[in-house]
């Protein structure tokens, strides 16, 4: 008991956002008159917000060396689709060869803000505000101000769509209209379980503490029907929205990336301590870098995404996607001083955000007003992060209480 | 006699795991200059910030009466309208704004609508006058010198009616001229306007020369208040205050079994990393065998600290010359990842500010500095990280349920041995431990002492810094003794003793062979 409560207390943030998200589903679904877990609108839900997810994974690398955000994430990803449009559109270019290529310039831009950042030391939040106005600034020249559309078939089919009913044939007479996804969904369950379950038994077999066989199972059988679930409704629909298999490609490497790498250990090294981390014998200034390289490659992925979800480049795209993503590490828990963040509370984070725009937008609530919530909503997981790990003890009140005792 | 202007009665202070006072007395009479002498860590700088509320009362038990009036601080504020103002060791200035600015720092010349400029430095240019601080009240802190800016912290105090100045080491980074002026104008003060100081320093001479009453204190309790108004109190007597204590089994036993040569460093030369012109190390040969734990005493601020880390990788200073030699060989190492990677450890003194992640856990701060040995192509291994994280909580028996424990949520104590487990798990043949007991209590203390036993069996070199005097003649084979950047001494174990360190320490400060460029 004593260690669940500790396990819980550590996963405080974590829990509270999970149960939040929860709490926001359901409070939509019921508004919305179950508009909001309609498949489609499940489906839509997945292609408005993977762009958000792959940015906040970036951005959640740059907060963890110390509270740094990247400013210019959303003209990256608006001058990324401006070279695609170009590439592709424009001078009609092989698609593939368009992709690495956007890829490239991302990772240059990503090196151009690092140098300036990890060895001139000049602070992240300078040198992305005047990226934001650079590459803004590039995209409107690219463009010439117009929009450039449509990309070819074949670049818009890489994050477009649905993944095909392939494994129809195995379709028992379900009535589902793409079976596959709804086998995928049990496939990746199965895997999770699996994972869990052996992670368990090593753990046993080498002699570290484990938990008990229940609460692993429960633990994991509830994600897996969450995640049965979930592909359920888009079988439901077209099928798995093959932007989704980018985005987990994301989620996946960059939790692997943090939790078990000695690359991410180092990046919680250096936002915890940057002079221990120092001492220790990190090179700070090279995992600075590296974290800024990745920011721009992932906002270049993001507006490959984007780019092609609009099916056009166009020379507003991405205005204010960095405030999204930037939101999402926060409302998922990182710490605004660096060294404390997961991948998983980023996603969490994300979730609540898309789920707030979408269920607000269904309502039929104004922009504007919308905005004012998330905004709200930002403040309040913040606040009850800085509150909760304070114990806060309003300073003046013992203050008041020792005046009342002298008097 | 003087009515007593300051009574501070059986103020005792305990901090988690420490008792830093311990039932301290202290009366200061009106218009007199007394000096709280005593170790570092002895309790001097708690008392103080007791008395300017600092530390709010509440957080203390005991009694303060000032002018026979019993007083209950919450704050500094609160202190200073009664006229007590404190003068930290580290400057309390803005560097970016000028002299007549930080004059009025928090008690600004308001006048109608905002502040009266004209008001803030001709009152300024008033109250650097009385200090003889010849300068432009519109000039900027970063462009004057160190004694410039004690005497503008001084001119501060003046600015708000002081009637009781403290000063926490005032002379301490200033020069012997510098120094005697300041010592000139307390005498003044105390003559002319009756303003009663204390004074903390560890500068004997200046103490004999400039004090009526001498407070010795020692391991949080006050020893002896000795009257020096005839003159007359030598200095030789204020050490045997400060430094004669009992030592019973403070330190557990070793067999010194010394082996070849570890560490040897040849005429090892730092300037200070911002002021390049400044010598922090200077000219420093040392050495240190296998098996053998060798010391540095000295002050804070002799240099000890920034030997070791430039020695650590040059993690400090610039233009660094000399030779080191490991076994023999000799080395070049430009970073603390080649240093750590050649055997080399550094336990840094200020565990809080550069030896922790305090947002992370016990396990992940243990590993830190050599993740390779327990990951393979960058991949942790988190089992075997984990099991090594348990095994060292095992050996150095630090205290939490679980490994997984946030470090920030230690105890002192338990921070200390994190640190070490840390630095033992990097598997160095040098090992470098700056102030290792700092902040911890006895029976942490002991623990630690036995664990760097330990590893001198094990064949490793110790080189150990340490501000408290009976640590180092409890522990070490070999002492040297570090003044202003330089070697002045070399002792081993049998001929060292706490009087003839002291004394060589002050023999050396007094020759006042300064080579700061100020």
């Amino acid at each position: 008991m004593g260690k669940l409560k500790a396990a819980f207390s550590k996963n405080l943030k974590q829990f509270v956002m999970l149960i939040a998200l929860v709490v926001i589903i359901v409070f939509f679904q019921v508004l919305t008159r179950g508009t909001l877990l309609k498949p489609m609108n499940v489906f839509n839900l997945v292609n408005q917000n993977a762009y958000v997810v792959i940015l906040a994974a970036g951005m959640l690398i740059c907060i963890l060396t110390g509270g740094n955000i990247d400013l210019s994430a959303g003209s990256v990803v608006a001058f990324v689709g401006a070279c695609a449009g170009t590439f592709m559109i424009t001078w009609k270019w092989d698609p593939y060869l368009s992709v690495a290529l956007c890829l490239l310039i991302g990772l240059a831009i990503g090196m151009w803000h690092g140098f300036w950042i990890a060895y001139v030391r000049i602070p992240a939040f300078i040198v992305t505000l005047s990226g934001q106005l650079i590459f803004r600034g590039l995209t409107l020249i690219v463009l010439k101000g117009l929009t450039l559309a449509p990309f070819p078939k074949a670049f818009s089919a890489l994050s477009t769509g649905a993944i095909g009913n392939f494994m129809g044939f195995l379709d028992p007479g379900s009535g589902l209209r793409n079976f596959t996804s709804l086998v995928i969904g049990v496939i990746l369950a199965a895997a999770l379980v699996a994972v869990q379950l052996k992670q368990r038994a090593d753990r046993k077999r080498k002699g570290y503490s484990y938990d008990g066989l229940a609460s692993t199972l429960l633990r994991s059988l509830v994600i897996a029907a969450a995640l049965i679930y979930f592909f359920y409704l888009l079988a439901n629909y077209t099928g798995t929205p093959v932007v989704l298999i980018t985005v987990g490609i994301v989620l996946m490497i960059y939790s692997y990336l943090t939790s078990k790498t000695v690359m991410g250990r180092h990046l919680y090294a250096v936002g915890g301590n940057e002079k221990a981390a120092r001492l220790s014998g990190v090179k700070t200034n090279k995992i600075m870098f590296l974290a800024y390289v990745n920011m721009s490659f992932l906002a270049a992925v993001a507006g490959l995404v984007f780019a092609a979800r609009l099916n056009s480049s166009s020379p507003q795209a991405g205005t204010g996607f960095e405030l999204d993503a930037i939101g999402a590490c926060f409302i998922g828990g990182a710490s605004a001083y660096g060294g404390i963040g997961t991948v998983g509370g980023t996603l969490i984070g994300a979730l609540i955000m898309g789920v707030l725009n979408n269920g607000m937008s269904i309502m039929g609530i104004s922009i504007d007003l919308q905005q004012v919530v998330k905004g709200l909503v930002l403040l309040a997981a913040v606040a009850f992060d800085v509150i909760s790990k304070q114990k806060i003890s309003f300073s003046f009140l013992p203050k008041l209480a020792s005046r009342k005792k002298a008097a | 006699m003087a009515q007593a202007l300051l009574e501070m009665h059986g103020i005792t202070k305990t901090f988690p795991g420490v008792r830093a006072l311990d039932n301290v007395n202290l009366t200061v009479q009106e218009g007199e200059i007394h000096a709280i002498v005593g170790e570092n860590g002895a309790g001097k700088s708690t008392l103080m910030n007791v008395l300017s509320g600092v530390w709010p009362y509440g957080t203390y038990e005991g009694d303060i009466f000032f002018d026979g009036r019993e007083c209950r601080f919450l704050n500094i504020k609160d202190s200073e309208k009664l006229g007590i103002v404190i003068i930290h060791q580290e400057l309390a200035l803005v560097p970016y704004l000028s002299i007549g600015e930080n004059m009025f720092l928090g008690n600004e010349q308001t006048g109608f609508g905002g502040i009266n400029w004209d008001l803030t430095y001709s009152n300024a240019q008033k109250h650097m006058q009385e200090v003889g601080l010849e300068e432009s009240p519109r000039t900027l802190i970063k462009d004057i010198g160190v004694g410039k800016q004690q005497l503008v912290e001084i001119a501060k105090a003046l600015a708000k009616n002081v009637r009781l100045l403290i000063l926490d080491e005032p002379t301490s980074s200033l020069n012997d001229e510098d120094s005697i002026n300041l010592l000139n104008l307390l005498k003044k003060f105390r003559e002319e306007r009756g303003i009663t100081s204390i004074m903390i320093s560890h500068k004997l001479n200046e103490i004999a020369y400039v004090a009526d009453k001498i407070t010795v204190i020692r391991d949080g309790s006050t020893i002896e208040t000795l009257d020096n108004r005839a003159g007359g109190v030598s200095e030789a007597r204020i050490i045997k205050g400060m430094v004669g204590r009992e030592m019973v089994d403070r330190f557990p036993k070793r067999v010194p079994a010394i082996g070849d040569m570890a560490l040897q460093v040849f005429d090892w030369t730092v300037y200070h990393p911002l002021y390049t012109e400044r010598k922090v190390v200077n000219g420093v040969s040392i050495n240190v065998r296998r098996g053998e734990v060798v010391g540095i005493a000295g002050l804070i601020g002799a240099g000890r600290t920034e030997l070791c880390q430039s020695l650590f990788g040059r993690a400090y200073g610039s233009k660094i010359s000399g030779t080191l030699k490991k076994d023999g060989k000799e080395l070049l190492l430009n970073s603390p990842a080649e240093a750590i990677a050649h055997g080399f450890a550094y336990i840094t003194e200020n565990r809080k500010g550069d030896g922790l992640v305090l947002t992370d856990s016990i396990v992940h701060n243990i590993t830190l500095s050599r993740l390779e040995l327990v990951s393979r192509r960058g991949v942790i291994d988190k089992d075997h990280e984990r099991h090594a994280a348990e095994d060292y909580r095992g050996r150095l028996t630090i205290r939490t349920p679980d490994v997984e424990q946030t470090v920030g949520n230690l105890s002192g104590g338990n921070q200390q041995k994190v640190l070490l487990g840390k630095w033992m798990f990097s598997m160095p043949d040098i090992m470098m431990l700056d102030e290792p007991t700092r902040g911890v209590d006895v029976g942490a203390k002991y623990e630690i002492y036995s664990i760097i036993n330990d590893l001198v069996s094990q064949g490793k070199a110790v080189l150990m810094i340490s501000s408290e005097l009976p640590e180092l003649l409890g522990m070490c084979d070999r002492i040297y003794v570090m003044v202003e950047g330089r070697i002045v001494g070399e002792m081993p174990r049998a001929q060292a003793t706490q009087e003839n360190i002291m004394d060589l320490i002050m023999q050396a400060s007094k020759r006042g062979q300064t080579t700061w460029v100020n």
